[in-house]
């Protein structure tokens, strides 16, 4: 994700707008795939086991007598909600109560085309789950420890002092809003509001993710119990992986908006063949 | 950089045909599927016997304690049998011990009593997602083995209960190191008060690093195996077996 040699252009010159450069190292574009397909998998399977029990709790314990902050489910009246503390919404059609495929209505929480697999099944929901988060786990943490020591995080992730000022900031702030995105030379590197994304991502949501999962394991509460001190007890931890996975879902929503809108045939080809062709600077 | 095969392009076709090839595997594949999603069950429980073989769950405080414990699964098993020993209060009720066991053994509810006893004020973890924490007191299940004396050919304890699905009797299996782990109890009350019907009278297991569908209720006679494979359809457990829950419930 870091070199960048000019491929066409003149040997240590910099590169300039129209120059394709080598923008992803095979291991960035191979582990980039396989977690697309990896947390597809995961966050589908995931709202499958969610369907188990629509409902999220704070604190040591949770069940059905207990206080659900938030809960997803049908009406005596026929209709699907989603409620978050004593906030309620009705959902019916995509939430708690809809049509599947075969055009039977269900009562569940995430609709059949949210999930893995599509009809209720949470044996077959768990071994998708927990069989995957090795591969993500394994994935993230090579990425990181890798990272580290050739140290792309430092380089290149960790913004500067002059960027994290306020008026830095906000001009990328501006620039991102009137969809002004940077060409030339100045494209080859993360901008400040990038930075903050991936580092919030890598740093937070994915590790906060791997770990309120392992919270939630029995066995690993009795050899880590300290993870359970950490966020507050099982159920909270539950309820953090889901908040955490909503976050994930929110970085995956802004990236693919801002592939579309940098340039999708540019963005894509280079996170496949490596090559990048950068935009030509605005005369 | 003309050639048409470089190492790199080798490389980079392999990489990106396993993700493809792997994908459309596991979605058209149904052998293919099933080998490769029963990979994390294996690498769970290897690798948590692995770090915490002997580690004991978490232990709470009265103040812990969920206000109102929800029952689930069986919460009054049908047969006539069951049905003679509840209206008796269980005074006839023998725990049988046999399989691959050198003496096997019968134990009455007062004799499990009699036994040095063990409380745990512990959380249960259904599959689904709840939880709730509640105060066990029982015998410690490697007393009752130490007294049986297992053969050395044994590897699993298979619990055989009082309840069924439809005429299917539910049971459950464990691994020897859970069968010894200090907090595995044959519990016979439950915060205080003899274990109720809901949650399983008058022994039920309690297994506490493991989810709720491996606690097997209204527990009638354990036997010790040298496979699962002779019990049910051969996956260990009723769940197991009718809708494919992992064996190993660690996660």
């Amino acid at each position: 994700m870091s070199t960048t040699e000019p491929i066409d252009a003149p040997m240590n010159a910099t590169p300039a707008g129209g120059d394709v450069v080598e923008r992803h190292r095979l291991s960035t574009r191979l582990w980039h795939w396989t977690n697309v397909v990896t947390l597809v998998i995961m966050l589908m399977s995931g709202l499958m086991i969610f369907n188990a029990h629509p409902r999220l709790y704070w604190g040591k314990y949770g069940a059905n007598p207990d206080y659900a902050w938030l809960q997803i489910g049908a009406t005596q009246a026929n209709t699907g909600f989603l409620r978050i503390g004593s906030l309620t919404v009705e959902t019916t059609g995509i939430l708690g109560r809809w049509t599947d495929s075969n055009g039977q209505v269900r009562n569940r929480a995430f609709p059949w085309w949210a999930t893995i697999p599509q009809g209720y099944n949470l044996a077959s929901a768990r071994r998708w789950h927990l069989t995957f988060a090795w591969v993500f786990a394994v994935g993230i943490g090579v990425y990181l420890i890798r990272s580290l020591w050739n140290r792309h995080l430092q380089r290149d992730l960790l913004p500067s002092a002059e960027e994290v000022k306020p008026s830095h900031v906000w001009t990328d702030i501006k620039h991102h809003a009137k969809l002004q995105f940077p060409t030339g030379e100045a494209a080859r590197h993360y901008n400040v509001l990038q930075k903050f994304a991936y580092l919030l991502v890598l740093i937070i949501l994915i590790p906060g993710m791997i770990l309120t999962g392992f919270t939630m394991s029995p066995s690993l509460n009795a050899s880590t119990p300290w993870l359970l001190d950490l966020f507050g007890g099982r159920q909270s931890a539950r309820s953090l992986h889901f908040i955490f996975a909503c976050g994930i879902v929110l970085f995956i929503l802004v990236h693919l908006l801002m592939v579309v809108l940098a340039g999708p045939i540019n963005e894509i080809r280079s996170m496949i063949t490596g090559r990048y062709r950068l935009p030509k600077e605005k005369k | 950089m003309a050639k048409l095969l470089t190492r790199r392009s080798v490389l980079t076709g392999l990489g990106y045909g396993a993700i493809i090839g792997g994908t459309a595997g596991l979605i058209f594949s149904p052998s293919f599927h099933d080998m490769v999603l029963s990979t994390g069950e294996r690498l769970a429980y290897r690798s948590h016997r692995l770090i915490g073989r002997d580690a004991l769950a978490p232990e709470f405080t009265e103040a812990d304690l969920s206000p109102d414990f929800r029952t689930n699964g069986n919460t009054m098993p049908k047969s006539d049998d069951y049905q003679r020993h509840m209206d008796t209060g269980f005074a006839d009720w023998k725990l049988k011990i046999d399989g691959l066991v050198a003496a096997p053994m019968e134990f009455s509810l007062a004799a499990l009593k009699a036994m040095p006893a063990r409380t745990q004020i512990t959380r249960h973890d259904c599959v689904e997602g709840w939880s709730a924490i509640g105060k066990w007191t029982g015998a410690p299940l490697a007393a009752l083995l130490s007294q049986v004396a297992l053969l050395p050919s044994a590897r699993f304890l298979v619990l055989h209960c009082a309840d069924d699905f439809g005429g299917d009797a539910y049971y459950e299996s464990i691994d020897l190191v859970d069968a010894f782990h200090p907090q595995t109890l044959l519990a016979y009350t439950m915060n205080d008060q003899p274990l109720s019907v809901g949650h399983g009278a008058p022994l039920r297991l309690r297994v506490e690093r493991q989810l709720g569908y491996k606690q097997a209720k209204y527990v009638m006679r354990i036997e010790a195996t040298a496979t699962l494979a002779g019990t049910g359809l051969g996956k260990g457990g009723y769940w197991e077996d009718q809708i494919g829950y992992d064996w190993y419930a660690g996660i």
